[in-house]
C-alpha cells in the first residue's frame, strides 16, 4: 500500500466535484449558522476528512454496484460509532483528534500464523480494491459507499486458520482516553463482532482501509474496519485491533445489549421485522443539492431487498437455516 | 395600559413569536439558510419536532406549579397558548412521519400504528392532544362546563405517553428521554403532593 503525502493534493482532486461543492456549501452554512440564535444543534466548522491522503494503486472490482454513491459529506457525518458517542454527528465531532497510526492487530486462536502484526504488514501483500457497496443499517436507512480495502478471504488465508476454527471474531480498540464514547456504558466494551468461517471466506466481505479513494477517516473506523454488505451495518466492526479464530460462536456486542432485538447473523431481511420497527423498507440517505421542501417529499422509502441485494453471492451460506429464528 | 391589556397586546404576541423560533429555525434549515438538515433530513425534522412537542408539554405543565410557588398569577394567561404550541409541534412531528417518512403509504402506516407499540402510544398521545386542542376555545370551555376540566386533565396522560413513546423508540442510550421523564415526574409528584396538602381544592389548575 502506497500512501502519498497529503500536502500536494488539492481537495478538488480527491473527491468528485459535487462533493467538493457540497463541502463549500457546508462551510458557508456553518459560518452562517454561527451567527444565528439557536446554535445547539448546528454543525461545527470542522470539515470532516479534509486533506486525507490518497490511496495509490487501487483497482476496480466486479462486485461494485453501479448505483450512485452517497456524497462524501453523508458518508463522513452520519455515522454509528458508539466509541465516539451515540448521536449520528458524534463520531466525526469527537474523533478528529484520534491518532490511528501506528496501529497493530493481534491475531490469536486456532490459526498457524498468529501474533501481533503492524497494519502495514497485513496490508502490504495485497492489492487494494475499490468496492462500491450498499450499506443497510438496522435502523432502516441505507447508503451507497465506495470503500477501498482488501478481500477478507485473502487476509484470513494469510493467517492460515486450522480446521478447528469455525468463527472469525473481531474486536475494536478499547481505550477510554482515545475513544471518549467508551466512558459511557452504552455498550459493553470492547465492541465484538464475528462471522462464520464460511462467511469470512466469501468473496464479498472486505477489510477496508479507505473510502472515496482516500485513507479512511476516523469516524468511519480508521485505520481498519470490516465491511459485510449483506448484513446490517452493526456487523461491520470499526477500529479493529484483534482478530481471533474461534471454535465457538462469539457473543457479539449488540446481542449482549439486546438479545431479542439483535442476533449473531443479522442478515438484511425485509421479512423479519425488528421487534420495534419494520425492516421492509429503507430510507436512502441523501441531503439533496439545494434542499427545500421538494427534496424532502422525494425522500420516500424504498423496498429493502433480501440479503441487501447480494443473495446471488451469499444465499447458499444459509441453506437449511431458519432465518426467522437466526435473525 | 392596565396589566390585562399589556399581557394581551404586548406579552402574548412576544411569547407567541418566541414559541415559533423552533419552527422558523426548521424552515431555515430546510432551505439551507440557518443551517442544514444533515444526511437524513426527514429524521432530523421528525426528531426536532418531537423534542419540541415534549418540551412545550413540560413547559405547559410547569406553569401551574410555578404560578403557585411564585404567586405570579398572570402566568396562567399563557397556559393555553403554550399548550397549543405543544400540540402544534406534536402535529408537525406526526405530519413529518405521515407525509415524509411514510410517504402516505397507507398499509405501512396502519401496520405501524397497530403493530409497533411505541408508535401506537405515540399516536394515542397525538389523538389526546388533538381533542384538547379542538376544545381549547372559550366557547368550548363554556359548553363543556365541568367536563372540560376532566377532559383537559388528560394532558398528563398525553405527556406520559409522549415520554414513553420517546423512551421506547431509542435504540440504546436513554439519557435524553430520561431527562424528560425526570422533569415530568417532578411535575406530577408536585401535583400529588399539592392535592394531599390541600384536600378541599379540586385541582391546582383552577
Amino acid at each position: 500500500m502506497l500512501i502519498k503525502k497529503p500536502a500536494d493534493i488539492r481537495p478538488s482532486e480527491i473527491t468528485t466535484k459535487d462533493n467538493y461543492l457540497n463541502r463549500r456549501k457546508f462551510m458557508q452554512a456553518a459560518a452562517l449558522a454561527g451567527g444565528s440564535l439557536v446554535t445547539a444543534d448546528v454543525l461545527p466548522a470542522v470539515i470532516p476528512g479534509e486533506r486525507r491522503a490518497k490511496l495509490e494503486g487501487v483497482i476496480a472490482s466486479e462486485y461494485s454496484t453501479d448505483e450512485k454513491p452517497n456524497s462524501f459529506m453523508d458518508v463522513t457525518t452520519y455515522n454509528n460509532y458508539y466509541e465516539f458517542g451515540v448521536r449520528k454527528e458524534d463520531p466525526y465531532r469527537n474523533s478528529q483528534d484520534f491518532e490511528p497510526t501506528p496501529w497493530s492487530v493481534e491475531v490469536t486462536g486456532n490459526a498457524e500464523n498468529t501474533g501481533t502484526f503492524a497494519l502495514e504488514d497485513i496490508v502490504k501483500p495485497h492489492t487494494l480494491e475499490e468496492r462500491i457497496y450498499r450499506l443497510r443499517c438496522v435502523e432502516a436507512w441505507s447508503m451507497v459507499i465506495p470503500w477501498v480495502g482488501i478481500p477478507l478471504a485473502s487476509i484470513v488465508k494469510q493467517f492460515k486458520p486450522l480446521s478447528s476454527a469455525k468463527y472469525v471474531v473481531f474486536e475494536t480498540l478499547h481505550d477510554t482516553e482515545r475513544m471518549p464514547g467508551q466512558k459511557s456504558r452504552s455498550l459493553r466494551w470492547p465492541y465484538v463482532e464475528g462471522l462464520t468461517i464460511a462467511e469470512a471466506t466469501n468473496p464479498l466481505p472486505i477489510l477496508a482501509v479507505g473510502v472515496y479513494g482516500e485513507v479512511l477517516p476516523n469516524q468511519n473506523g480508521a485505520p481498519l474496519r470490516l465491511i459485510v454488505p449483506w448484513k446490517y451495518g452493526f456487523k461491520s466492526i470499526k477500529g479493529i485491533v484483534k482478530i481471533h479464530f474461534s471454535e465457538r460462536q462469539p457473543r457479539t456486542s449488540w446481542e449482549l445489549a439486546a438479545p431479542h432485538e439483535y442476533g449473531f447473523y443479522a442478515n438484511v431481511n425485509p421479512e423479519v421485522s425488528h421487534p420495534r420497527w419494520s425492516q421492509a423498507r429503507e430510507r436512502r440517505i441523501g441531503s439533496e443539492e439545494g434542499g427545500g421542501l421538494k427534496s424532502l417529499f422525494s425522500a420516500a422509502k424504498q423496498p429493502t431487498v433480501m440479503f441487501n441485494g447480494y443473495g446471488d453471492h451469499v444465499a447458499h451460506l444459509y441453506d437449511g437455516l431458519n432465518l426467522r429464528k437466526n435473525f | 395600559m392596565d396589566n390585562l391589556r399589556q399581557i394581551r397586546f404586548i406579552w402574548k404576541p412576544v411569547v407567541f413569536l418566541v414559541c415559533l423560533i423552533p419552527a422558523f429555525h426548521a424552515a431555515g434549515d430546510v432551505y439551507g439558510i440557518t443551517g442544514d438538515l444533515g444526511a437524513n433530513p426527514v429524521e432530523n425534522l421528525q426528531d426536532r419536532f418531537g423534542n419540541w412537542g415534549l418540551r412545550f408539554l413540560i413547559i405547559t405543565l410547569a406553569i401551574s406549579p410555578f404560578r403557585l410557588r411564585s404567586g405570579w398569577n398572570w402566568l396562567a394567561r399563557f397556559r393555553r397558548m403554550l399548550g397549543l404550541f405543544a400540540f402544534f409541534y406534536v402535529l408537525m412531528h406526526f405530519l413529518t412521519w405521515l407525509l415524509l417518512d411514510q410517504g402516505l403509504y397507507l398499509s405501512a402506516i396502519i401496520e405501524d400504528i397497530a403493530k409497533r407499540p411505541f408508535i401506537t402510544i405515540g399516536f394515542a398521545a397525538f389523538v389526546i392532544l388533538l381533542s384538547l386542542a379542538v376544545t381549547s376555545t372559550a366557547g368550548m370551555r363554556r359548553r363543556l362546563g365541568r367536563r372540560w376540566q376532566k377532559l383537559h386533565n388528560w394532558i398528563y396522560v398525553a405527556a406520559i405517553l409522549g415520554v414513553w413513546h420517546y423512551w421506547w423508540q431509542v435504540k440504546l442510550d436513554v439519557s435524553d428521554p430520561a431527562i424528560y421523564a425526570s422533569a415530568l415526574a417532578v411535575l406530577l409528584l408536585y401535583r400529588i403532593w399539592y392535592r394531599y396538602k390541600n384536600p378541599r381544592k379540586k385541582s391546582l389548575a383552577k
